[in-house]
C-alpha cells in the first residue's frame, strides 16, 4: 500500500468524485425526486406525489412506446445472440486471409451510430439500394416502404441495429472460444461427428457463459435505444417505431415536462435491472447444476 | 499457451489417417471453399453499405444518384463534395467542436481515470468501499435514466448550450477508473513501494513509477474515451442548441433533415466522421479488442 498521510487519496479521487457527483450521482437521486413532481423547464415543480405514475398509466403512447422498446428488444436479441456467435466460428480457423475478415466484420462497431443509420436511411428510401438488390434478386415485387411503412420501420430499425453490432458481440464470442480446448473439437472428429453435431455438441454448450453475456449486453442496448430510431424513422410513421428513451426524450425535451419524463425513466430503470436480475439469476442457477 | 499444451496427435488412434484419402481431401478443399463463400457474403454485407456511401460522396453534381440501376461507379468522380462539405458547409466548424468535445474528455477521462485508478488500486482509506459501492451503482444505471437530470444539473451551471457542457458528464467514466485501477492492481506492487519508501511522494511515485507501466490500460482508455466523445450522439443534441455548438454527429443529422439537403454532401460528411476513428482502429487494432473484451466484462 502507498501513501501515510490520510488526504492523499481523496485528492486523487477529487476529480472523478466531484464530475460522477455532479453529473451521475445527484442526478440519479433527482430523478427519483422529480418523478414525484410536476417540474416543468421553465418553471420549478410542486410535489404531486404519485400523479405522473397514475398518468403514466393511462398514456395510451407511454404503452405504445414501451411495447415498440419490447418488440424491439425481442427482435435484436436473439438475433445478436446467435449471428454473432456463427460469425465467430466462421472466422475462427488459420485460413489465409482470415484476419483480414475478422477486422473487417468488426468495422461497423467504430463507425458512429449517427453514421450508420444515415448511411441506412439512405440504402432503405423507397427508391434505394436495398430495394433494388432484393427486387434483383426477386425476393420482393415491389419496392417496400421500409421507413414509411408503419408495419416495417420497427423491422428496419432492428435491421440496422443487428447489422451495426454483429461484429462487437463476434469479439466477445472469440474470446470464449478460445477458452475451447482443441482436443475436444478432435476427439469429436475422430468419433465421427460433423461440423454441425461439433457445434451443437461442443460450441453451444461450452459457449453458453458468453451467450448469456451477449443476451444480456444486447437486451440492456435494446431497451434503452435512442439513436438509430431518432435518425432512421424520429419514431413515425404515426408512433410505429416510437420506443420508450424516445418518448421520454419527446415528453422531457419537447413538452418541457421534466416531472412526467423522470417519472418514465424510472419505468425504464426497472426493466434495466430487471434485466440485469435475469442474468444474474441464470448465471448463478448455472452454476449450480 | 500451444507449448504447454498437451501433445494429444502422437498418442491419438491412427483413425485420422484414414480420412486423409482422395474423398477425404476433396471434402476438406470444398469445407473451406464454402467458408471462404460465407466469408464473402458476410464481407459484402458488412462492407457493401460503406462503398455504397464512398460511391455516393464521389458522385458529381451532374450525376443522377437515384439512378436505376444503382451506379456503383461514379461516371464524373469528384471530390468537390469532400471540399463543400468541410469549407462551405458548417461541417468544418462541426469537425473543429468534435475536435474539441473529445479531445479534452480523452485527456481527463486518461488523467482522471488513472488518479482514481491508482487511489483505488493502491491506497488504503476510510470510506473506500463505500466510493467503491457508489461506482459500481453507476454502471447499473445508464446515462437514458437520468438524461432529464443531468440536463437540470447543466442547466443549474449556466452550460447549456456550450461545448462545456457537452463534455462535462463525458469527461470522466467510471470504466475508464475501473480500467485503470485493473491496470495498476495487476502491476508487481513492491516497485512502487521501495520507491515510496525510498523518500518518493505518493504523486512521484505514481506519476514515475506507477504511470508508465500502465501504458497498454492508458491506451484503452484514451482510444474509448476519444471513440465514445466522438460518437456520442443523444447528450449532445441535449445540450446545444446553436448550429454552430454541434458536434459532427448532431450536425449531420440536422443537415439530413433539411429539405435542400444534398445526399452527396451527406454522404461525404459521414465518410469524413469515420476517418479519424478508422485511423485510430488501423493504428492501434489491438488495444480496440482487448478494450471491448474490458468493457463487456465491466458493463
Amino acid at each position: 500500500m502507498i501513501g501515510r498521510r490520510w488526504y492523499v487519496p481523496w485528492l486523487f479521487l477529487l476529480p472523478s468524485l466531484v464530475l460522477l457527483g455532479a453529473f451521475y450521482w445527484w442526478p440519479v437521486v433527482n430523478t427519483g425526486i422529480l418523478a414525484l413532481t410536476d417540474a416543468h423547464t421553465l418553471r420549478g415543480g410542486e410535489f404531486t406525489g404519485l400523479d405522473n405514475f397514475r398518468r403514466m398509466i393511462g398514456d395510451s403512447f407511454f404503452w405504445n412506446a414501451l411495447e415498440n422498446s419490447l418488440t424491439f428488444a425481442v427482435g435484436v436479441v436473439p438475433a445478436l445472440i446467435v449471428l454473432p456467435l456463427l460469425l465467430a466460428v466462421l472466422v475462427n480457423t488459420k485460413l489465409p486471409g482470415i484476419a483480414f475478415f475478422r477486422t473487417v466484420f468488426f468495422s461497423p462497431v467504430i463507425a458512429s451510430m449517427v453514421v450508420v443509420a444515415l448511411i441506412w436511411s439512405w440504402m432503405l428510401r423507397t427508391d434505394g439500394l436495398v430495394n433494388y438488390v432484393l427486387q434483383q434478386l426477386q425476393i420482393i415485387n415491389e419496392p417496400a416502404g421500409w421507413l414509411s411503412d408503419p408495419s416495417l420501420a420497427l423491422i428496419s430499425v432492428i435491421i440496422v441495429t443487428v447489422w451495426k453490432g454483429l461484429g462487437y458481440y463476434m469479439v466477445i464470442y472469440l474470446a470464449g472460444l478460445q477458452n475451447i480446448p482443441d482436443d475436444l473439437y478432435e476427439a469429436a472428429s475422430v468419433d465421427g461427428a460433423g461440423a454441425i453435431r461439433r457445434f451443437w455438441s461442443i460450441t453451444v454448450p461450452m459457449m453458453r457463459p458468453s451467450m448469456v453475456l451477449v443476451g444480456t449486453l444486447s437486451a440492456i442496448n435494446a431497451i434503452k435505444v435512442f439513436t438509430e430510431v431518432f435518425v432512421l424513422t424520429g419514431g413515425g410513421p404515426f408512433r410505429s417505431s416510437e420506443t420508450l428513451v424516445l418518448y421520454i426524450y419527446e415528453r422531457g425535451f419537447e413538452g418541457l415536462e421534466m416531472g412526467y419524463a423522470s417519472a418514465m425513466s424510472l419505468s425504464l430503470f426497472v426493466l434495466v435491472l430487471v434485466l440485469s436480475l435475469v442474468s444474474q439469476w441464470i448465471t448463478r442457477r448455472r452454476a449450480q447444476l | 499457451m500451444t507449448a504447454t499444451a498437451p501433445q494429444g496427435t502422437p498418442t491419438r488412434p491412427s483413425k485420422r489417417r484414414h480420412v486423409r484419402t482422395a474423398r477425404g481431401r476433396r471434402r476438406a478443399l470444398a469445407s473451406i471453399s464454402g467458408r471462404y463463400l460465407l466469408l464473402l457474403f458476410v464481407l459484402v454485407i458488412t462492407v457493401g453499405p460503406f462503398l455504397w456511401q464512398i460511391s455516393t460522396s464521389l458522385k458529381g453534381p451532374d450525376e443522377n444518384i437515384f439512378a436505376f440501376p444503382p451506379q456503383w461507379i461514379p461516371e464524373q468522380p469528384t471530390l468537390q463534395n469532400y471540399l463543400t462539405v468541410a469549407g462551405v458547409l458548417p461541417l468544418g466548424q462541426y469537425l473543429l467542436n468534435s475536435t474539441f468535445v473529445a479531445g479534452v474528455s480523452t485527456i481527463t477521462n486518461v488523467m482522471f481515470g488513472a488518479m482514481a485508478g491508482y487511489a483505488l488500486a493502491r491506497m488504503r482509506f476510510r470510506g473506500r468501499t463505500t466510493v467503491f459501492a457508489l461506482m459500481i451503482a453507476t454502471l447499473v444505471i445508464p446515462f437514458e435514466v437520468i438524461m432529464i437530470s443531468v440536463f437540470v444539473v447543466t442547466r443549474g451551471l449556466g452550460l447549456m448550450n456550450t461545448l462545456t457542457g457537452a463534455l462535462l458528464p463525458l469527461a470522466v467514466t467510471v470504466l475508464s477508473i475501473f480500467i485503470m485501477r485493473q491496470a495498476f492492481v495487476k502491476l508487481p506492487v513492491e516497485v512502487e513501494e521501495s520507491a515510496f519508501v525510498d523518500g518518493a511522494t505518493e504523486w512521484q511515485t505514481f506519476w514515475k513509477v506507477a504511470l508508465p507501466s500502465a501504458r497498454g490500460s492508458l491506451a484503452v482508455v484514451a482510444i474509448f474515451s476519444f471513440m465514445f466523445a466522438w460518437d456520442d450522439f443523444l447528450w449532445p443534441l441535449i445540450v446545444l442548441r446553436d448550429p454552430d455548438k454541434f458536434t459532427l454527429t448532431v450536425g449531420l443529422v440536422f443537415l439530413d433533415g433539411q429539405f435542400s439537403a444534398d445526399q452527396r454532401l451527406i454522404a461525404a460528411g459521414t465518410i469524413i466522421a469515420i476517418l479519424p476513428v478508422l485511423a485510430l482502429f488501423v493504428a492501434l487494432q489491438r488495444y480496440f479488442f482487448r478494450g471491448v473484451g474490458q468493457a463487456a466484462v465491466k458493463g
